[in-house]
């Protein structure tokens, strides 16, 4: 699944747990962590659970947990570790907090997807083992506003602080082969500022964007959802590679553009992003 | 299976007075559990919150308390955590 949008529901909020599934998110994240105050800690896990318990809500649910660094991380994953949701969003991500995650999901047998959030310098600097440190890891998600604070950098709207840092997460997140999901986008009450920040990030690689209002969730879902013309284009592409193995043609052209590894890997992403992927399609880039 | 018996050793506070929450404060009973509700649904409901609250705590193995709720239409699920979140403070020392 590529998460377009994942939209951050605070933990301890009834209103918003309650009407989390009609929001039009392609995830939901349900914060354990800043969003609930020290101490309502204990609280928040219990109202989760009666949420989830109670409405089995269908979609695909993360929480994200209180960092290892806490006093809150082993009584959040015992909280949890029954409960039916899609995976964990690990914050304060490192090497050494995903090997324990980890071996707390093995020693319990649980297949929970993990998102990882680099927020930290030295989280970004070994992205690329902290994802190697998980079996689960599904997305590297990147959390500006820690990040920027650790670096001392000025966070700003315009993200140019924050470029080497989007780039570097995807590179990470492509080498892999999982999701690269950017930071959210802060002024709630800006959309046009919203789209230009999510464009960028796209333009950059990133696959996806986290959300902490549910005002942002449509305008983001449109600039990642590819268009009809992108669709079609990759179609053809991916028809054109069925003929050519057909025929035992390495390369051939489309419309007088040679097509290559490059633009086939491409087109097969947009349709996973636009849901029209195949698993025949596996086969295409062998 | 053993039936689980629980005692309010203090007074605790769960919930808030939010829209969708209720604040549940709970203390030592007089030999019975005691609850007194104010909502902005009472007409309405009044009786079906009481008995959430009241089947929640028994689950809970408390048969023993003074309960004072606020509901500001509260759903089930929100009234069985804010007790149950009430119960686990009240019962530690």
């Amino acid at each position: 699944m590529n998460y377009r949008t994942l939209l951050f529901i605070p933990g301890n909020n009834p209103g918003m747990l309650q009407s989390s599934d009609i929001l039009g998110a392609d995830g939901i994240i349900i914060d354990l962590e800043d969003a609930v105050a020290l101490t309502e800690k204990d609280a928040a896990r219990i109202l989760v659970r009666e949420y989830l318990l109670t409405f089995k809500p269908e979609g695909n649910y993360f929480i994200r947990i209180n960092p290892l660094d806490s006093p809150y991380f082993y009584d959040d994953l015992e909280a949890i570790k029954d409960l039916d949701i899609t995976g964990l969003v690990l914050p304060k991500a490192s090497v050494e907090s995903m090997a324990a995650l980890e071996d707390y999901l093995d020693k319990n047998d649980l297949d929970f997807e993990v998102i990882a959030l680099i927020e930290n310098a030295m989280g970004l600097e070994t992205a690329l083992d902290i994802v190697r440190a998980s079996k689960r890891i599904v997305g590297l998600f990147l959390g500006a506003e820690d990040l920027t604070l650790d670096l001392g950098a000025k966070r700003t709207k315009e993200s140019k602080e924050i470029e080497y840092a989007r780039s570097k997460i995807i590179a990470a997140a492509k080498a892999a082969g999982i999701q690269a999901l950017d930071t959210p986008f802060t002024d709630t009450d800006d959309l046009e500022g919203l789209k230009i920040d999510t464009r960028n990030a796209k333009d950059l690689g990133m696959t996806g964007k986290t959300v902490i209002s549910p005002r942002h969730v449509d305008i983001i879902n449109q600039v990642f959802t590819p268009t009809q013309k992108e669709i079609d284009y990759a179609l053809r592409v991916v028809e054109g590679v069925k003929g050519a193995k057909e025929k035992g043609l390495g390369a051939f052209s489309l419309e007088g553009k040679m097509i290559d590894a490059p633009i086939i890997k491409r087109a097969l992403n947009v349709l996973k992003t636009s849901g029209d992927y195949k698993e025949e399609y596996d086969e295409l880039l062998e | 299976m053993v039936e689980r018996k629980l005692e309010i050793k203090k007074m605790a506070t769960a919930g808030s007075l939010e829209s969708n929450d209720i604040l549940i404060m709970i203390s030592k009973g007089e030999g019975k559990i005691d609850i007194e509700l104010e909502s902005v649904v009472e007409k309405q409901f009044g009786e079906d919150i009481k008995k959430v609250i009241h089947d929640t705590l028994v689950e809970e193995g408390i048969t023993d308390a003074k309960v004072i709720a606020k509901d500001k239409g509260a759903l089930d699920f929100t009234i069985r955590a804010r007790v149950r979140a009430c119960v686990k403070r009240g019962v530690e020392n």
